[in-house]
């Protein structure tokens, strides 16, 4: 973490961003890397991404600043605004690592597993579903498995194999919910589900014989219901393959198998191909998964349409994180933590080439709306406020505290019509486009006008103390607001724009609070993880 | 259009989703003002579009549904018994003659009975469901399936007039006035899209506070004044010169504004009305929702719900009645009257039914003394416009209204007769999520009670 001390190696590239002078409020210095002999696994990251720049004679950006840095790493990590105080105790810091300690204490805070499970929850399509696919306890149960595997940091290829090879009760064994979930629970249902979640490949680009091969391996997945109601036993029945697809089973790769379900689960074959540690097809799909989240682009593009014909932009750097999610022994908050070290990461989104050569390189920082959840809990958190959502599974009657916040929903059954606006998954097939960060004209009149945003501010801490305020009491106000709602400081620029709308209107108390608030939560600022 | 579609298919690479999956992606909620872009989202795989429905012009543009939240009695309305006995009729024993000989309505719709000749009454409408949430179900999708959850036919007609039909504008083709009813009444399997948009507020208030559009206590000039400061606090904008995400959220504000300060929102303000005009409709909620339902259907919007609560009387029915249905009553005949006034009633369908009748045998016994309860037996329906012939009775219940003895009309034959009109013929498919071939109107695949669709009033 001794970054500074190698900045004086300008080993790859010391840019100009341009000719561009700095931003004031959104970048720091030029990127630069150090020699290879000093060189962490960030930096790794960082002199690929550079090469790779340099051969398309692209230019990266410049370095963002310390407070975009905090806004982007909360967001993107944990899925939570920064608190006023965070903001300020970060950037009042001198310590030369600070960028590394906040990430340290992202990785361990509890609404990292949140943010976490509920990336994954869409992934594995964790919903109750009226009339029937999941009920509320098993989405419950699957939910519990996903957080907990998230927060205890389990190896992902333990992960993945609890999935693949679950058997048992659905209210029990929660990630046999896996099988359960599916659209489709035909072997090659099945087969299809596993490609996509694991191997980020899309099975209608595949021959149809692949397929049949791989279905071979779930073809012996049985489901047979309990006593007790709406409960179910998903088990390995030998005689489940009516089809005769096991006789058939080759591994995607075109590994010959030998299949006899008479002397076992051939899930469990399947599993011990797919997790080998020099098994590609796994590991690029979770390391290429894990930096398109963190990135907002996958180094293949889309992050679950791996094939022949869509090549990884970056293949050397994909191949990078793949051995260091190897030898880390499929660690994930290894994979998270160089990566949000990377100076890559850690670059403004001010493009010194807006081209999408240069975004699919990673030259600069995309700009992200912030995911329907994220958006109304940074909300909720800046005015004080809660969100009420419900379910319409009319029965077991599903119980939804108050105080819950949008990220930590177990169940994607339970919503609210501003997650619906705001894109939130229906999690019915496990794609990642299936979430959606597009801007619409109704989310911004939402926004904008609504009057559930309208309570909220009015409500607003910042709002509810302002009477009449004195020049200076205004100024006080204005760094709070910007503190609460963008983690920064106002400008000279910005505290004049206030202090002029304030003298227009005549307003010097609850009025101009409110107005503020409400114009800084509709900025493209508050709007984006930039 | 374009646009649009390059925002849900980004990738030069990715294939098409299935039409659910994306159209789910672009959501209508129920809080905002929900306009969304016109745009089209074909699949190529999407078997359901590329079996074109033989969706046509119809010889109806818009529909206006006045549903009677809670089940309005019968035979206190469009189907009196006045020979039946008191213990039928209570205090409301008198029918009244209306301009159509042989046709008489209850005693407390004098303005209705002077224009019979303008609407058809359906009296034999049963289902046999007693429970409000089903039975609203039943009515409003012509299913009872309780595999699925299907569309109402404000979402079926959205999905088939809206924006996928090549409607436009800042104004959503479903609209409700002014609270929605919840789940089951609304767009079902076809997903958020197809939501109504609720208006909220009071179109009988000094301003009518549109979700949205209209927020109480910030005058025109705030609104201007604080789009200025969000101009002018646009830092990052400044700093990114020709991004196309923030390009996006300029664009859709720009849009926003169109509805909150320009012309499109003034669609709103009923006081662009004469004081005679709101007079005629009543200064009632329901009166003055009645007269925003003809300024959306003279904007084109192709499906209006105003949903009027109250009709669940099970105590004190008769005093309710003697306040509600002079209401329903000015405000109705008002509206048909302007509709036909204006050269609209043609190609508008006013429909008005509840989910349910009411036990004709009045509750006389305490707790209820004199209440009314649920009846699926038997109610009826009022229907009006868009080429259902006026001054006609279809149907008819016995001599106390408990059973249906002539011409039997279940739900699904007045939804589809309602959908023909609008030129969805009965067999367009809709969208099933697990692909089960399905059309607007059941057919005999699906096991749903139905007399046939009503010819007889065309």
């Amino acid at each position: 973490m001794k970054r500074l001390a190698f900045l004086t190696v300008l080993a790859l590239a010391g840019t100009s961003a341009g000719l561009r002078a700095q931003h004031p409020v959104f970048e720091a210095g030029p990127m630069q890397v150090p020699l290879t002999e000093d060189a962490d696994s960030s930096d790794r990251i960082d002199q690929l991404v550079l090469e790779q720049l340099r051969e398309l004679q692209l230019e990266p950006a410049r370095l963002c600043s310390d407070a975009v840095f905090l806004r982007r790493a909360y967001l993107a990590t944990i899925g939570t605004l920064p608190t006023e105080e965070e903001a300020r105790d970060f950037l009042a810091s001198e310590d030369g690592t600070k960028r590394a300690v906040v990430i340290e204490r992202l990785l361990e805070r509890p609404e990292f597993a949140d943010y976490w499970a509920m990336k994954w929850g869409d992934l594995l399509r964790v919903k109750a579903e009226f009339p029937i696919k999941l009920w509320p306890n098993a989405v419950q149960a699957y939910h519990h498995w996903i957080r907990s595997g998230i927060e205890q940091n389990k190896p992902f290829h333990q992960f993945a194999q609890e999935l693949l090879v679950g058997s048992g009760s659905n209210f029990r064994e929660g990630q046999v919910n896996f099988y359960r979930a599916m659209q489709d629970r035909s072997p090659r249902g099945i087969a299809s589900t596993v490609a996509l979640t694991f191997m980020g490949e899309r099975t209608e680009h595949w021959p149809e014989r692949k397929l049949d091969a791989m279905a071979g391996f779930f073809a012996n997945v049985a489901y047979k219901s309990t006593a007790e109601w709406k409960e179910e036993i998903v088990y390995f029945d030998p005689t489940a393959d009516v089809e005769g697809l096991t006789v058939g089973a080759i591994f995607p790769d075109g590994t010959p198998a030998t299949v006899d379900p008479a002397k076992g689960d051939p899930r469990a074959l399947f599993a011990t191909w797919l997790l080998r540690p020099d098994n590609p097809a796994f590991t690029g799909n979770i390391t290429n998964r894990v930096w398109a989240w963190l990135m907002g682009r996958g180094i293949v593009h889309e992050p679950d349409d791996f094939r022949p014909d869509n090549p990884p932009s970056n293949p050397r750097l994909l191949e990078f994180l793949q051995q260091e999610f190897i030898e880390s022994r499929c660690d994930m908050k290894h994979l998270y933590r160089i990566i949000l070290n990377s100076r890559t990461f850690q670059l403004s989104s001010i493009p010194v080439q807006d081209t999408p050569l240069a975004a699919a390189n990673f030259a600069h920082y995309p700009l992200r709306r912030l995911e329907a959840e994220v958006l109304i809990d940074a909300i909720n958190q800046i005015t004080g406020t809660r969100e009420e959502y419900s379910s319409p599974i009319p029965e077991p009657f599903t119980f939804v505290p108050d105080d819950v916040r949008g990220i930590a929903l177990s169940d994607g059954s339970i919503t609210s019509s501003f997650l619906e606006l705001f894109g939130r998954p229906p999690r019915d097939t496990g794609r990642e486009a299936e979430r959606s960060r597009n801007t619409t004209p109704a989310q911004r009149l939402h926004l904008l006008n609504s009057s559930h945003i309208q309570k909220k501010i009015e409500v607003c801490p910042l709002v509810a103390g302002a009477d009449e305020l004195s020049p200076q009491e205004r100024a006080d106000l204005a760094e709070r607001a910007y503190l609460t709602l963008l983690s920064r400081y106002p400008t000279g620029e910005e505290l004049a724009a206030i202090e002029a709308h304030a003298e227009e209107t005549g307003t010097f108390g609850r009025t101009l609070a409110t107005d503020l608030v409400w114009a800084l939560l509709n900025q493209p600022e508050f709007y984006f993880n930039h | 259009m374009k646009r649009s579609l390059d925002h849900l298919f980004a990738s030069p690479g990715s294939v098409p989703m299935s039409r659910r999956e994306a159209l789910r992606r672009s959501v209508y909620g129920s809080a905002g003002l929900l306009l969304m872009e016109p745009f089209r989202v074909l699949g190529a795989r999407d078997s359901s579009v590329s079996e074109a429905p033989k969706v046509v012009e119809g010889r109806a543009k818009s529909v206006i549904q006045i549903w009677l939240w809670g089940g309005p009695c019968h035979i206190d309305t469009f189907d009196p018994k006045p020979d039946a006995g008191r213990a039928f009729t209570g205090a409301l024993d008198q029918a009244i003659e209306t301009n159509v000989s042989g046709i008489r309505v209850g005693q407390l719709l004098p303005k209705l009975a002077e224009m019979a000749d303008r609407y058809a009454l359906v009296r034999g409408m049963t289902h046999g469901n007693n429970g409000h949430e089903t039975a609203a179900y039943l009515v409003q999708t012509g299913r009872a399936s309780e595999r699925d959850v299907f569309p109402g036919s404000g979402a079926v007609v959205s999905y088939f007039k809206g924006y996928d039909a090549g409607y436009s504008g800042l104004i959503p083709p479903y609209i409700v006035l002014t609270e929605p009813q919840g789940r089951f009444s609304e767009a079902g399997f076809l997903g958020p899209r197809y939501k109504p948009f609720a208006t909220g507020g009071d179109p009988n208030a000094g301003v009518f506070a549109v979700e949205g559009v209209v927020t109480p206590g910030i005058s025109e000039a705030r609104q201007k004044n604080r789009r200025s400061l969000l101009g002018s606090l646009n830092t990052l904008g400044g700093a990114l010169p020709g991004n196309a995400a923030i390009r996006t959220v300029v664009d859709s504000e720009e849009q926003a504004y169109e509805l909150i300060l320009g012309d499109a929102g003034k669609l709103f303000d009923l006081g662009q009305e004469k004081d005679e005009v709101r007079d005629q409709y009543g200064r009632t909620t329901f009166g003055q929702s009645c007269l925003m339902a003809r300024r959306l259907v003279e904007k084109g919007v192709p499906y209006i719900t105003i949903n009027y609560k109250g009709w669940d009387t099970h105590k004190q029915h008769f005093q309710i009645m003697n306040r509600k249905l002079p209401e329903l009553d000015q405000g109705l005949a008002a509206l048909l009257e302007d509709l036909d006034g204006k050269g609209l009633l043609d190609s508008t369908i006013v429909w008005c039914t509840g989910e349910f009748g009411r036990t004709p045998k009045v509750a006389t016994e305490s707790p209820w003394n004199g209440g009314r309860h649920h009846f699926g037996n038997a109610f009826s329906c009022l229907l009006a416009g868009g080429g259902f012939q006026g001054g006609q009775v279809l149907g008819a219940t016995n001599a106390t209204g408990e059973e249906v003895v002539e011409r039997p009309a279940y739900p699904a034959d007045v939804i589809g007769s309602i959908y023909r009109q609008m030129g969805i013929p009965a067999d367009a498919p809709l969208p099933h999520p697990q692909g089960v071939p399905t059309k607007v109107v059941p057919d005999e695949n699906e096991d749903v009670p139905m007399a046939g669709l009503l010819d007889e009033l065309i």
